[in-house]
């Protein structure tokens, strides 16, 4: 492995077992991503792109295969150190922004930090600085339902940034947003991925997926390699 | 991490106001109810229970009627009582109603009571003037006596009564003493319309009567004797004076009276107490049956927080806290109203209104308990919902 893969998958594999029958959802997929790639997984609806991020973000374990993300390798990990390399490796990004309706923009961002225990001064600081670098410094204090569709897009992204993670994960993030906004989101992308963030994207539609430097392509849970240009 | 899931759970039970409120009332009423009951209890029981030994703490007090063939007990036989083992002392109580003469006015309906010098010794606190006959004045051929306010009222026409002389039936007394209110049990009877009160040397009464017998009689037990001990000793020597006959005599102990009631009360308290806790229960359920709830309204955000990194514990942490938090708030609420519900109750039972912290802490042990017992199982649920179930949730 180089030093600059930040996620490896070899053989993963996923089955949903069913009353009479076993669902393969993932077969077989091996993945690396390194540092600093803009990756874009394209498929068609039911192809498996979610429960791939599930297994990615750390939300779903695999039913065969190994997987290393950070050097970790996450099968070895209990419940509590999941939840710990969600909250340090992981941003996610959902296709319906999961804001919490009650809290502010501010206080949203502030969430991953809470559970980083990072002190309070400091959390409020590092929050505003990313509600800024999405570049919504004046609605800091708005709750979600006084926020447009892609300012609340940006919000999240803001939260998944926090905690600096070794990768985004975004998806479907544009899948609520209309054309306009969604651009303004592919745009923060291409900013965030300049500065050096890792980003996977997962997505049906192949315009957005375009965005991305690298695409790969999974049908009916086999992946495949879209044109490769490597950042 | 406390601060933070604290700080969250009072968010929580804000943004649902009424229905914190409404969970929060059973524990409310439950807390009220034990704080209220057990003080109040604890009030009658302490009032009753001082007057009580007020009256007869190391005391007990014997009737003995007799039987057909001896009638009530000899001096000999008060002798034989004075001899058992942690009696201090025997105090006969003989009454009888006499006429006074003073300035050649006649009074016919004096009280006369004969007593026992440790009767007055024990009861000094009713001397109110002058002195109490000594030991050698009891022996029955001296004339000295105490009398009461009312007998100076209305004999003595006021004047200073220490000095003075006096005839009863007959027979020349010299006041000593002046006594106040009389703590006896054995003379509480109402006398509005008597003369007074003038109290002698037991002899001189069974003298004044011409009786021999003594049918009342008190007897002191020694500080530290044990009681009970005391009592069945003298229940032997008075079946040995009456030869075994059946309901010749009978002894009321007030130590095993106090003792009974004491243990009545206690009875009365843990009751009392069970019925409130009974309805604290109820209250726990209403605060489990909400936190339930609470979490299955909150599915997507706990699977959001556990996608942001929230451990289990934490989760478990937060609901806990806003079981806790909610069960606190109520049994605070709780609190104030039971001590309301005490001092409401302590007035209208004209008793003494005090504040039992032991009762403060049930409440407050007791709300903090069921926060913790209730909301276990809601926060248990919680911690281990799946992040990917709970954010698919809507
Ligand atoms: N918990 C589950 N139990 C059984 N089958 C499941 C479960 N979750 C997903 N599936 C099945 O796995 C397949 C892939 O689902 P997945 O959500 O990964 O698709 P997707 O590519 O994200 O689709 P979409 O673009 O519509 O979101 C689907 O056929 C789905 O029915
Ligand atoms: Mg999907």
């Amino acid at each position: 492995m180089a030093g600059d893969e930040i996620l490896y998958m070899h053989d993963i594999c996923k089955d949903y077992v069913m009353a009479d029958s076993v669902l393969h959802v993932l077969k077989n997929i091996t993945l690396t991503v390194r540092k600093g790639q803009f990756l874009a997984i394209l498929g068609p609806s039911g192809s498996g792109k979610s429960t791939l991020m599930n297994i990615i973000g750390c939300l779903d374990v695999p039913t065969s295969g190994d997987y290393w993300l950070a050097g970790r390798y996450v099968a070895d990990e209990d419940e509590t150190s999941l939840s710990h390399i969600r909250n340090r490796e992981i941003g996610f990004v959902f296709q319906s922004f999961q804001l919490l309706q009650r809290q502010t923009a501010l206080e949203n961002v502030e969430l991953p930090l809470i559970y980083a225990n990072m002190p309070e001064k400091k959390r409020k600081e590092r929050a505003q600085e990313c509600l800024e670098m999405v570049g919504l410094s004046d609605k800091m204090d708005n709750y979600p339902n006084q926020l447009s569709g892609g300012q609340q897009q940006r919000v999240a992204i803001a939260r998944a940034m926090a905690n600096h993670p070794s990768i985004l994960l975004a998806d479907e993030p544009t899948g609520a947003l209309d054309q306009r906004t969604g651009a303004q989101v592919m745009e923060l992308f291409h900013e965030l991925n300049d500065e050096g963030n890792t980003i996977i994207m997962i997505t049906h539609d192949s315009k957005i997926a375009s965005h991305a430097k690298r695409i790969v392509k999974i049908l009916d849970g086999v992946i495949s390699e879209g044109d490769t240009s490597d950042a | 991490m406390f601060v933070e899931s604290f700080r969250m759970a009072l968010r929580n039970i804000k943004s649902n106001k009424m229905r914190s409120f409404l969970t929060m009332l059973g524990i409310v009423i439950g807390v009220a109810a034990v704080i209220g009951l057990v003080t109040i209890v604890q009030g009658v029981t302490s009032r009753v229970m001082d007057e009580f030994s007020d009256l007869g703490a190391g005391m007990m007090s014997v009737s003995a009627p007799g039987t057909a063939l001896k009638r009530g007990l000899t001096e000999s036989d008060v002798e034989t009582l004075r001899a058992i083992d942690g009696v201090e002392g025997v105090s006969p109580n003989l009454s009888t109603t006499g006429s006074a003469v003073k300035n050649r006015e006649i009074f016919d309906n004096v009280t006369i009571e004969g007593d026992d010098l440790s009767y007055f010794q024990r009861n000094s606190s009713m001397l109110e003037e002058g002195r109490i006959f000594n030991a050698s004045e009891a022996d029955g051929n001296t004339y000295v006596c105490m009398v009461d306010k009312t007998f100076v009222t209305k004999v003595l026409n006021g004047t200073d009564p220490i000095g003075q002389t006096v005839r009863l039936n007959g027979i020349e007394y010299t006041i000593i003493g002046r006594l106040g209110a009389n703590n006896s049990m054995m003379s509480m009877s109402d006398t509005s319309n008597s003369d007074g009160t003038v109290y002698l040397p037991y002899r001189n009464v069974m003298h004044m009567t011409g009786t021999a017998q003594i049918q009342s009689l008190e007897v002191y037990t020694k500080d530290g004797a044990d009681s009970s001990a005391v009592e069945s000793a003298l229940r032997a020597a008075l079946d040995r004076i009456y030869n075994n006959a059946d309901n010749a005599y009978a002894v009321i102990n007030m130590e095993s009276l106090l003792s009974v009631m004491d243990t009545v009360s206690g009875m009365l308290t843990t009751m009392l107490g069970g019925i409130a806790a009974i309805s604290l229960l109820v209250g726990g359920i209403g605060i489990m049956n909400m936190m339930l709830v609470s979490v299955t309204e909150r599915t997507r955000e706990i699977g959001l927080r556990k996608a942001l990194g929230a451990e289990p514990r934490r989760i478990q942490i937060q609901f806990l806290m806003e079981s806790i938090l909610l069960s606190l708030i109520g049994g605070a609420i709780g609190i104030v109203f039971g001590l309301l519900i005490a001092f409401i109750g302590s007035s209208v039972l004209n008793t003494t209104f005090r504040i039992s912290y032991g009762a403060i802490a049930l409440g407050a042990g007791f709300s903090a308990a069921v926060g913790i017992i209730f909301g276990w199982m809601p926060a248990k649920r919680a911690s281990e919902l799946n992040p990917i179930d709970a954010l698919r949730a809507d």
